[in-house]
């Protein structure tokens, strides 16, 4: 049996998902006694294979091709099909990134196999994996199992692993080519740019305050802000927050934000989405206040609250001045 | 212009979700349902579409029981055209190829030049539908669009990627693409609307058959290994023991 592990390019090293999903795939072959290759492809490919190299794998396959150079969804799609079929692995496991939610289901769609994403945990019994995912934005969790014949697509959720439990070796690098025609590639990409995130680095703050859609309207975002003043601590948010206009782009936490590991990260008002969750869940002390006792907040929670943030928050906030 | 808009009828955030017995699903009679939030984005996209273009159709196209009838209306009432029910029981639903399949086979012969879809439902969360459909239909496809741009004969869609990075990406007509909440900001049904919903089409389909390529096979509250310290007691008493915890245990000051 073969485990294939699809390997992402984040400028030139190996993106953090895909060296958590090393720890996956080691985790899957000694349960089940499998081998374990390798993929990287685009312009980055010798780096990408060099670094791969040095883990517990038994080999690491390079793809290169000049029209992988610049991602595409039908291109990238096609590259690993295309290695799917050389390969013929069982499991093929992806980080749940956002490159890979674009194009990895056209796999899928292609070879007419399941992708089983956004994965939490994997448990091994009688022979087979069964992958735990969160359904209800985190408020329960759910055991999947693939039918038919693999292979089996399988994304992992971004912290599912750590990348540091991965086993390092030695393993061998192979080149192999594939038959790309740019008649495939169906979309135009410009070259990725970066918006001005308006110099508020969330990255190296120390304490967090962070407002969820709880704080209910625009007018209660000073409830929380004179609350981060009061600790000296930096103003966050979740995605509604930002979505609905009530702070600027640059206060997102989360997925599509900045991930943050500050020694407190205080949620006011967070349910815990799973898309805020992979942006803080690396905080030393998570302290929730959330007036719903349920929500998946308090499940990562250090200390929890459940109370109304627009009845505490101004009392804590008095106390501590 | 012709677009499709992927509606599904989902749990609120606010929903109770008790488990079933047989932990497979969970007892849908207990649930209160609303329009996915992505969805209803990718709806209001297509809306504000048709009404620059001063042209063109509306399409909402949804799978599920007879329930979901109740969303397919919101989206009539707030100005969709028309609307497709694939009419089926949905319980533990979870292979997207099979969602995908059901959707094409009542997709193919209405030849759109569009098909929106919001990037994952917050009940299960797949997050592939539209891009699925879009490779089964050999349409382009892009996902997490965050700003559309209808060109001539093509589209062209601002992508989000990670960590505050953007792409503009343009996709030949037709296309399916799977829409990020936030991009506009959808509107509210007027009485108007919601009166004249009521006499627009709803054409109910059969599902083909589609065999599952993943199946759910149990359902159950999350476990933590996390020990959670719950602070309990009066307002006071809260506000007390967090700065206790504040000074004491997590040390800030």
């Amino acid at each position: 049996m073969k485990i294939l592990i699809i390997l992402e390019d984040n400028n030139g090293k190996i993106h953090r998902m895909g060296l958590e999903s090393i720890v996956a795939a080691q985790k899957i072959a000694a349960g089940l006694n499998a081998t374990i290759g390798a993929v990287v492809f685009g312009k980055n490919a010798d780096a990408l294979a060099d670094e791969a190299a040095h883990y517990k794998l038994e080999e690491v396959v390079k793809i290169k091709d000049s029209l992988l150079d610049n991602y595409s969804a039908d291109g990238y799609a096609e590259a690993v099909k295309q290695v799917i079929e050389q390969e013929a692995p069982s499991y093929v496991l992806f980080g749940h990134s956002y490159q890979v939610r674009d194009y990895a289901p056209k796999v899928s769609a292609k070879l007419m196999k399941p992708f089983l994403v956004d994965n939490v945990a994997v448990k091994i019994a009688n022979g087979k994996a069964v992958f735990t995912k969160q359904m209800f934005n985190a408020k329960l969790f759910s055991d999947i199992e693939p039918n038919g014949d693999g292979p089996y697509l399988i994304s992992f959720q971004s912290a599912a692993f750590s990348s540091e439990a991965a086993n390092k070796g030695s393993a061998v690098i192979k080149e192999v080519s594939i038959n790309l025609d740019s008649s495939m590639i169906k979309t135009e990409s410009e070259p990725p740019f970066k918006e001005e995130a308006g110099g508020l680095d969330l990255t190296a703050a120390d304490l967090i305050v962070s407002v969820g859609r709880g704080i209910g309207k625009e007018e209660n975002i000073p409830i929380a802000q004179a609350l981060a003043t009061a600790l000296g601590a930096e103003l966050a948010s979740s995605r509604p927050v930002v979505d609905a206009g009530w702070l600027p782009a640059a206060h997102q936490v989360g997925s599509s934000g900045q991930s943050v590991s500050p020694k407190m990260y205080l949620a006011l008002g967070i349910s815990g989405a799973i898309q805020h969750m992979v942006g803080m869940k690396g905080s030393k002390n998570i302290v929730a206040i959330n007036k719903d006792p349920e929500a998946p907040i308090f499940d990562v929670a250090d200390y929890g609250v459940v109370a109304d943030v627009l009845e505490l928050v101004p009392k804590l906030t008095e106390a501590l001045q | 212009m012709k677009i499709a808009v992927l509606v599904k009828q989902v749990p609120g955030s606010e929903s109770p979700l008790p488990i079933n017995s047989d932990q497979k699903w969970v007892d849908e009679s207990a649930v209160s349902y609303i329009m996915n939030e992505s969805d209803n984005y990718a709806l209001e996209e297509a809306l504000q579409i048709r009404e620059s273009k001063g042209e063109g159709e509306v399409v909402v196209v949804s799978l599920g029981p007879v329930r979901i009838q109740k969303v397919i209306r919101e989206a009539l009432a707030k100005g969709a055209d028309r609307a497709i029910h694939i009419q089926m029981d949905t319980v533990s639903e979870v292979d997207p190829l099979s969602t995908a399949a059901y959707f094409v086979n009542a997709l193919e012969e209405e030849n759109f030049d569009l098909i929106f879809s919001g990037l994952q439902s917050d009940d299960v969360g797949m997050g592939q539908t539209g891009v699925l459909i879009g490779e089964l239909m050999n349409m382009a496809t892009a996902s997490l669009a965050i700003k559309t741009e209808v060109g001539d004969g093509n589209i062209k869609v601002k992508r989000e990627l990670e960590a505050g990075w953007f792409q503009w990406v343009t996709l030949s007509l037709p296309a399916s693409i799977s829409i990020q909440s936030g991009l506009n900001t959808p509107r509210y049904p007027s009485l108007k609307g919601i009166m004249g919903a009521k006499k627009k089409e709803i054409k109910v389909v059969e599902p083909n058959k589609n065999v599952a390529k993943q199946s759910l096979e149990k359902v159950y509250l999350p476990q933590s290994d996390k020990q959670t310290v719950m602070i309990e007691g009066s307002v006071d008493q809260m506000v007390e023991k967090l700065i206790n915890a504040f000074r004491n245990d997590i040390k800030i000051f």
